[in-house]
């Protein structure tokens, strides 16, 4: 991508970045720390990779993205509005009673959530269905699911990876946000899910590793993964938990703690000034 | 009564899965290692491209449905009872469930009469576990008649089914090609001293007490209910005016499945005396069915005694 347009998707994260800390906030609890690490590949999936169409979110060629990691539902609601799936200021009914804004995604009342997700484990394998669907009847869009790298724990997970391998669903993307934080500290020490590379090699799939960050490496694995034929693909993406917000950053403790008023003001001046800084102002 | 043809409820979800793919090139079968035994191999045999296994690996199998489901594809998903309400409880409430998708989980190998293999596959929590879950229908047929009606009425049905089929042969009493309504109970026998509403295979069982317990001077209805949830409550509250007493019979626990979803509506609705016939919280155990069945009185005679009982005779 060109420089511009690379600046555009910073511009875009940035402005998901202060849509999960204020939507967070207004709900007075949520999953900040999460939604922040994937909020450039929310970023990028909605802005740049997939076959969608905002107008028609049902429409049956689209690409289907599943939110395995349910609880980083704002940075994914953030990015559906700002494409303009619904209305940005909605996004302060978050957790809000009567809101379809759900704490974890919902189909059935959030438009461009492909599955209703939040019990961790269970989205893979959601995703692996739709994805032996779309081969199943020769259709030609592509599945995207986005896990936890707490939630590779969940022996589901590999359950999922086994039957996608088996299936050579190549129209499947996993991607791992590796922010290397689950809620009782670091995910070496809770329960190490490593070597992640190895183990999703192991069951079949070709991976790639980058940087969550980094929209030029994003598009490279993407790019990737849909040229690969005969097997699932799987990015691990290395991100910092908590990205944009410096007192959040790499804190396991921001996992899912909502900001009180002087905090989102910090946030917001952060990210402002960071968004000053992309637009050259 | 004379010996009757038997069938075993799964040989008849084979059967009818195998019918409805020649007419439904959407309908998909996805299956845990067990295609032998829950009988989609006869689906597997006339459509190798619908038919998906996944492995012994029950939990990932109900959320590979659900994804299915969510392009249009209707998805049956097979396994025994105890690994599809039991192991994948979860998946079905929050994958399949919560969004209402069109899913139908075809859950074979239900009760004790599963025989020889003992606790560990005999799954009597299934009703309780399944109706727990808002929006869930919850059916068990009969007979082999039942079964194929009602699998081609959960086909037709939007919206997810938990099918529950038998291990064991039993006789059919059903005509063939009866309509199956969900949601709709069957009187096989009107009476008015007590009202015998069973489901599964208790329903045979209830029709022979039905009879034995004529010869007594006791005039039972006899009612099939083989949708447990959405309950007939309509006839449910009619047969308890009519009779003022009622017997629930089932092979499952008494907590939780028919028996309590009936004495749910009397209380609340037209209090009435009810006794309830089912497995008394308790596992099941090894043995040959029919042995299993009288061990665990889910029998013609158990039913007789307890209305006698029940009618002071």
């Amino acid at each position: 991508m060109n420089q511009t347009e690379k600046k555009q998707l910073e511009i875009q994260a940035c402005k998901v970045r202060m849509d999960i800390v204020k939507s967070v906030h207004s709900a007075k609890a949520g999953h900040p720390g999460g939604s922040l690490s994937a909020a450039d590949v929310f970023t990028y999936l909605y802005f740049k990779e997939m076959n969608i169409d905002p107008a028609n979110p049902k429409k049956a060629d689209r690409d289907r993205f599943v939110l395995s990691k349910g609880h980083t539902a704002p940075g994914l609601y953030a990015a559906l509005a700002h494409r303009g799936y619904f209305p940005v200021e909605d996004l302060l009914t978050l957790r809000h009673t009567n809101s379809y804004l759900q704490g974890h995604p919902n189909m059935n009342t959030v438009p461009g959530i492909d599955m209703s997700t939040g019990s961790l484990g269970q989205g893979l394998s959601a995703a692996a269905g739709m994805a032996l669907a779309a081969k199943h009847q020769n259709k030609d869009f592509r599945v995207y699911a986005l896990m936890g790298d707490g939630e590779i724990q969940e022996g589901q997970i590999w359950e999922a990876c086994m039957l996608a391998s088996h299936y050579h669903l190549d129209n499947l993307c996993a991607i791992v946000d590796n922010n290397g934080l689950q809620i009782d500290g670091n995910v070496a020490d809770v329960m190490s899910p490593y070597p992640i590379v190895d183990k999703l090699e192991a069951f079949g799939f070709h991976v790639m590793q980058i940087d969550a960050h980094d929209f030029d490496q994003i598009e490279a694995a993407f790019n990737e993964a849909r040229s690969v034929k005969g097997q699932p693909s799987a990015i691990v993406m290395k991100s910092t938990k908590g990205k944009g917000v410096s007192y959040m950053e790499n804190q396991a403790g921001w996992h899912g703690k909502a900001p009180n008023d002087a905090e989102l003001a910090q946030a917001l001046e952060e990210l402002n000034a960071h968004l000053a800084e992309l637009e050259g102002k | 009564m004379a010996e009757q043809k038997k069938v075993a409820t799964r040989d008849s979800y084979g059967k009818a899965l195998a019918e409805l793919g020649k007419e439904h090139e959407d309908l998909v079968v996805l299956d845990a290692d067990l295609a032998g035994a829950t009988k989609t191999v006869t689906f597997k045999k006339a459509f190798p491209d619908r038919h998906f296994d996944c492995g012994i690996a029950e939990a990932n199998m109900v959320c590979v449905a659900a994804g299915m489901s969510t392009t249009g594809l209707v998805p049956f998903a097979s396994t025994f009872a105890m690994f599809a309400a039991g192991r994948a409880f979860e998946q079905i409430r929050n994958s399949i469930g919560y969004p209402h998708l069109n899913v139908k989980i075809g859950a074979t190998h239900g009760g004790i009469s599963v025989g020889e293999d003992g606790a560990s596959h005999q799954c009597c929590e299934d009703f309780a576990l399944m109706r727990s879950i808002p929006g869930m229908t919850v059916i068990c047929p009969a007979d082999g008649v039942e079964a194929e009606a009602a699998v081609k009425a959960a086909y037709e049905y939007q919206g997810p089914v938990y099918l529950r089929f038998g291990r064991l042969a039993v006789p059919v009493f059903h005509e063939e090609g009866m309509k199956f309504e969900i949601g709709k109970g069957e009187i096989l026998r009107d009476g008015s001293d007590v009202a015998i509403i069973a489901n599964g295979l208790l329903v045979y069982e209830a029709i022979k007490a039905g009879e034995i317990l004529k010869e007594m001077g006791i005039n039972a209805m006899i009612i099939n209910m083989a949708t447990i949830k959405p309950l007939d409550e309509e006839l449910v509250l009619k047969a308890a005016e009519k009779c003022g007493k009622v017997i629930t019979c089932e092979e499952h626990s008494v907590i939780g499945g028919l028996g309590e979803a009936v004495c749910s509506l009397l209380c609340e609705k037209l209090p009435t005396p009810v006794r309830r016939i089912g497995v008394n919280d308790r596992f099941g155990c090894s043995g040959p069915a029919a042995e299993l069945l009288e061990k665990y009185g889910l029998t013609a005679n158990h039913i007789v005694e307890v209305a006698k009982d029940f009618c002071g005779k």
